[in-house]
């Protein structure tokens, strides 16, 4: 916020944080309903304590935040509830960075196939809710990620969404053998329709926090 | 919380079903990182007993992540006593038609078959319910045979952990369902959560004879020992009847809350549904719970547990 890296720097040197450890990035996860839990075990493991973020007025100190996954329609009432709303339009306005994981790809999706949630519109993506079928239609399979190194990634998709349409300026990271994104990144806004979080692999959070990090760079630049 | 295998891991592998969705790959369907990643996703909200598609729609629209698609809710059940069984293939279908969540329903303890039909109706989580009449005095489903998770009542931690020893991938306390009484579900939870407390604390020497006491996988009691939780998800059921109940089991510590007539048998079912769903994501903030408990009109009318016979006690089922 009002603290330079330089100042940062020295705080971090004081408290004895490597240089890796230098940015104090500032992640959050919603934690309204959904697996917030997993992702925040998961930034653990990478050296970022995440912050669990309950309400609206916890978005203004964020280089990034995830809406896990969860029920959709139960995260999107929630959201109009706790006037997550407009806060959020702002967050990605200002450029910190969103990611969206399965019930959070929906909700922040710019259209739905289906006749609700009503959707946020921080991505211009098309989302299809529950693609695969019902619970017992979930699996597991393995993919191949775009600018992701160290071979094929293990994704979980548990009543999962795919993305039917993307508009343009919109990066498909990840996709089905039929050519439907279940990866995608639009500027400092990305969605999956799996849980990384389920699984060991932090690949996807590593590239998160790579994401976060240039926000929280471009933020200091600009408050100088 | 380690999800991708199964705990105990012996017992899922090679259990787990395959089946391709689609021609040239074989994602993997119906494993254990999945059954249990779809309780995770349940996790913060509230699951509600339903009797039709419409009361369904009013659970969805107050933001409840699943519904629990029954015949008779609980204190009906109770009620009219007799054989209560698996409900019907129609009605089951009607609810999974009217809804975008997960819907769940529940069979008997042990009736496997019931568990069968279910699965074939595309149920997304089957509860073999203590609320229904058991049909096996001793043994209950083998829930590693299905691809459909199972969610299973727990008084204590052995009998939670037995159940995850045979394949559910949820927990839930018992509670005594259809009363409207939170008393038995805060003495379960407790008693699950304070033991698993003590187990975390032990010395390994201690932990095979306090699983031989327990009557539960040793495997599953080294878990315990190790992560200081439950394998699975571990939710509330049974008597919660206001929006202070169900934060009142989320401040002891269960992480989501079923709501069996505690909805539909209340004055005002939307207003309560909502009043719940929000009580639950902000279980910890006394203003919020404040604002949400105003003017919800009567809770359902209740039966005080501690004066009930203990016959008519739907917890003590199950083995």
């Amino acid at each position: 916020m009002v603290e330079t890296p330089s100042r940062e720097r020295r705080l971090d040197a004081a408290i004895g944080n490597g240089p890796e450890d230098r940015e104090r990035l500032r992640i959050g996860v919603l934690a309204l309903q959904g697996d917030f839990f997993e992702h925040i075990q998961m930034f653990k493991r990478l050296g970022v304590d995440a912050l669990e973020v309950r309400k609206a007025s916890q978005l203004a100190g964020l280089d990034g935040l995830i809406i896990p996954g969860g029920e959709s329609t139960t995260i999107r009432k929630l959201i109009d509830l706790f006037g997550f709303a407009p806060e959020l339009a702002s967050f990605v306005g200002r450029g910190a960075a969103l990611w969206g994981t399965c019930a959070g790809m929906i909700v922040i999706a710019r259209e739905l196939t289906d006749p609700y949630p009503e959707p946020l519109g921080l991505i211009d993506i098309r989302v299809s809710r529950n693609w695969f079928g019902r619970q017992v239609d979930s699996f597991e399979d393995e993919f191949e990620f775009k600018g992701i190194e160290g071979g094929p990634f293990l994704a979980v998709f548990i009543r999962a969404p795919v993305v039917v349409e993307v508009g343009e300026g919109v990066q498909v990271i990840a996709s089905l053998d039929d050519g439907k994104p279940v990866a995608v990144k639009a500027g400092n806004v990305l969605a999956t329709a799996f849980h990384p979080e389920l699984t060991n692999d932090p690949r996807i959070h590593e590239f998160f926090i790579s994401m976060a990090r240039e926000a929280s760079a471009a933020r200091s630049a600009r408050d100088g | 919380m380690d999800t991708t295998s199964a705990p105990g891991a012996a017992t899922a592998n090679g259990k787990a079903h395959a089946r391709a969705w689609r021609e040239g790959s074989k994602p993997e369907v119906g494993s254990w990182r999945e059954k249990s990643g779809l309780a995770q996703m349940l996790k913060g909200g509230v699951i509600m007993d339903v009797v039709t598609p419409d009361q369904a729609k009013i659970a969805e629209d107050a933001g409840a992540v699943s519904v629990m698609a029954l015949e008779r809710v609980p204190s009906d059940i109770r009620r009219d006593g007799g054989v209560a069984r698996m409900s019907d293939p129609d009605l089951i279908d009607g609810i999974i038609r009217a809804v975008s969540i997960p819907v769940m329903a529940k069979a008997r303890i042990g009736h496997f078959v019931e568990a069968q039909i279910l699965e074939a109706l595309g149920v997304d989580y089957c509860d073999e319910s203590e609320v229904l009449t058991p049909a096996d005095n001793s043994f209950h489903i083998n829930k590693w045979e299905f691809k459909m998770p199972f969610v299973c009542g727990a008084t204590n931690l052995g009998e939670a952990l037995r159940r995850i020893g045979e394949g559910a991938s949820m927990i839930r306390t018992k509670g005594e369902a259809g009363t409207g009484d939170i008393v038995q579900a805060v003495t379960h939870a407790r008693t699950v959560l304070g033991h698993i407390r003590k187990i975390q604390h032990m010395d390994e020497e201690e932990l095979m004879t306090e699983a031989k006491n327990l009557g539960a996988p040793f495997e599953l009691v080294l878990e315990v020992h190790r992560t200081g939780k439950l394998p699975v998800v571990n939710f509330a059921a049974g008597g919660i009847a206001t929006p202070a109940d169900a934060a009142l089991m989320m401040q002891i510590g269960v992480e989501g809350v079923f709501v069996g007539s505690g909805i539909f048998k209340s004055q005002n079912p939307p207003k309560m549904a909502a009043a719940i769903v929000k009580a639950t994501a902000h279980f910890n903030d006394p203003d919020a719970l404040a604002e949400i408990s105003r003017g919800l009109g009567d809770a359902m009318p209740g039966i005080e547990v501690n004066k009930m016979a203990d016959d008519q006690r739907m917890e003590k089922r199950g083995w």
